[in-house]
């Protein structure tokens, strides 16, 4: 009886690693699978035969590819605003004291704070306030807008454990405000702002609520998968969200292995 | 090298700097020599680094003038001036190889082919074979030598030295404080040393300034400075001092004072201050310039020294010396530094000792100051 249990003991971190890790992946293993199958009826949600129709045709089903290049779209757009936004809303947080600060500085986390729903239903009333005709603009403002304060929130991390001295040390070197910038702060910054632009381009992406609210008569990919849920489910939703799940995984693939690369190159 | 004669002297003229209502240097005029190693030594804001900054432009002063020959710096940007500095904490590029942080600064400058000056460079500071490495990956000693290559590269007129050694251990420090005097003899560039440490800046400056409160106290050469303090700050923060304080009797060129019914005689010209007789002086020794005999030997001491009876309340050997403290009724806790040449066994704690010392080096302050000022500092640094 008591070897079992000292096994246990020894491995306990292991085995609840790979569980935690089983109860995440799950989701996406089933995902996978059913995108190899070949649905009888309309709803892809029992299994029959494997079929590669849906990986062969992914744009197989009506308005599908229109709206993930559309989502892919606002997705890319708001990345990049937010993050310039939100990184230079960083370094000022951090480095400049000026008025109002306080009230920037816990106010800009509001959107994080705030339940979906209820800032969904408001920016909604704002923009028929002002009559301002809802799409494609109106669904990217909301973006940016929820992008800016995860980009802010990694950013300000990064900054704050940022030596200054290695700007004055710059700028003791003959480096001028702008190349003190570009030579210095950014890249020692990059990580961050790498996060924060990562992270706003799932969180936009996957958008469904504020998007719901505020599109009129624009479809995004999450609101058409929706849509389609209702009448039935093409199995190249699957195949798409199996492409976005690999596309992730490499990318994280291929950072970790540059990273690795770059230590191992060092020491002689 | 003697190609940078156009350099020209460090001029400060009535240089101050506030925060607000603190200030934390009082307008001050300092000059430093061109080729010369000058220490700013003081305790933790005392005012120093901030001096420094100002020379380096990272901080604008809040009145006065800095100059660096016959041009006026005191506006310009740190990167339009032609001074570099070695930060306390090395603030080395950590995104960069040791190469191209040392490098940096001649990039910037416009310069295209830096292999050849960045080797040289990499060969002074003894790095060669860590061209390619980051800054963390490196020992503290080394960054240090970065840091200082970092700077010297561009051939500045003065090199500024923010506490360089402070992060270092003990024995690396006195290995890099000969390095840095080497260095400094080699290429001849003016540097000015930032410390707290006043063994540090008396080893390697040519000149120290010690610096208090955001005044500059005292300022000279180590030796000068060491035999000559003329405040109670530069007398207990470089070194140990025995202050005892006095009445005087009479002030002639020689000033004769009494404390509990000693008489102690010291030169005029040794005096910081003018002493009267019947006011008040601080008479001062330095440990190691005191010796010490059992009480029953007393006659045996040459006439016209000083003398002082104590008892022996600590004795500890450390090595090279012995360091007595002797309590006296003229001054609780004399300090006695003994050369261990022949070791007298009678003097252990307990013991009735006469001190005696030669008047000529007896140095007497103004006794209208705090005789424990610099005290702390001194043993927190050690």
């Amino acid at each position: 009886m008591r070897t079992p249990l000292t096994w246990l003991r020894r491995n306990l971190v292991v085995i609840a690693g790979l569980g935690t890790l089983a109860y995440m992946i799950l989701p996406n293993v089933v995902v996978t699978v059913f995108s190899f199958n070949n649905p009888s009826g309309r709803f892809n949600y029992a299994w029959q035969e494997f079929s590669l129709d849906a990986w062969k045709d992914p744009c197989g089903v009506a308005d599908m590819c229109g709206s993930l290049g559309l989502s892919l779209q606002i997705a890319l757009w708001s990345t990049l605003a937010a993050t310039a936004l939100g990184t230079a809303i960083a370094f000022a947080l951090v480095r400049y004291r000026f008025r109002a600060r306080g009230a920037v500085n816990s106010l800009i986390f509001l959107p994080m704070a705030m339940p979906e729903i209820v800032m969904a239903a408001s920016l909604l009333a704002l923009f028929l306030n002002m009559g301002i005709q809802l799409g494609f603009w109106t669904i990217l403002i909301a973006h940016i807008m929820f992008c800016l304060s995860f980009v802010v929130a990694a950013v300000k991390a990064r900054v704050l454990s940022m030596d200054p001295r290695l700007e004055e040390a710059a700028r003791d070197l003959y480096a001028g405000p702008v190349q003190t910038f570009l030579r210095v702060t950014l890249p020692i910054a990059a990580p961050g702002i790498a996060a924060g632009a990562l992270l706003s381009f799932a969180l936009s992406f996957d958008d469904f609520i504020i998007t719901n609210f505020n599109s009129g008569n624009t479809v995004t990919f999450p609101m058409f998968v929706w849509g389609s849920a209702q009448r039935g489910t093409p199995v190249q939703i699957n195949v798409i969200g199996t492409a976005m799940f690999v596309i992730a995984v490499l990318v994280v693939l291929a950072g970790q292995m540059v990273g690795n690369r770059r230590k191992k190159a060092q020491p002689k | 090298m003697t190609d940078k004669t156009e350099g020209g002297d460090v001029r400060l003229s009535g240089i101050s700097k506030h925060y607000g209502t603190f200030t934390a240097v009082h307008p001050l005029d300092l000059t430093v020599p061109q080729g010369s190693f000058f220490a700013l030594l003081g305790a933790s804001g005392c005012g120093k680094t901030t001096t420094l900054r100002m020379i380096a432009g990272l901080e604008e002063p809040s009145t006065g003038t800095v100059h660096l020959g016959d041009r006026e710096v005191t506006h310009l940007p740190p990167y339009k001036r032609p001074v570099n500095t070695v930060f306390q904490s090395y603030a080395l590029f950590p995104h960069l190889s040791i190469f191209e942080n040392i490098a940096f600064g001649l990039r910037r400058r416009g310069i295209k082919s830096v292999k050849k000056q960045v080797e040289e460079m990499l060969e002074l500071v003894q790095l060669g074979q860590f061209a390619q490495r980051k800054p963390h990956q490196l020992s503290g000693g080394q960054q240090q030598r970065v840091a200082v290559a970092r700077a010297l590269i561009n051939h500045p007129q003065v090199l500024l030295l923010d506490e360089p050694l402070g992060a270092l251990d003990l024995k690396l420090r006195r290995q890099m404080q000969l390095e840095l005097k080497r260095i400094q003899t080699e290429v001849g560039i003016t540097f000015v040393h930032v410390t707290h440490d006043q063994e540090e800046a008396m080893t390697m400056a040519d000149t120290v300034a010690v610096m208090n409160g955001g005044r500059v106290e005292q300022l000279g050469a180590p030796a000068e400075l060491y035999e000559n303090p003329r405040t109670t700050f530069v007398a207990n923060f470089l070194g140990t001092s025995n202050l005892i304080e006095a009445s005087v009797e009479s002030a002639g060129s020689d000033v004769v004072v009494s404390a509990s019914g000693t008489t102690l005689r010291l030169p005029a010209t040794r005096c910081s201050t003018t002493p009267r007789a019947g006011g008040k002086l601080l008479v001062g020794v330095r440990p190691e310039k005191v010796s010490l005999v059992p009480a029953e030997e007393e006659n045996a001491i040459a006439a016209g020294r000083n003398k002082i009876t104590g008892r022996i309340a600590a004795s500890s050997f450390i090595g090279v010396s012995t360091q007595f403290v002797v309590d006296s009724p003229v001054c609780a806790e004399l300090e006695v530094y003994v050369q261990n040449i022949e070791r007298d066994a009678r003097l252990v704690p307990g013991a009735e000792v006469v001190l005696h010392w030669n008047p000529e080096h007896t140095f007497g302050l103004d006794a209208a100051q705090d005789m424990e000022a610099g005290i702390e500092t001194v043993e927190e640094s050690a």
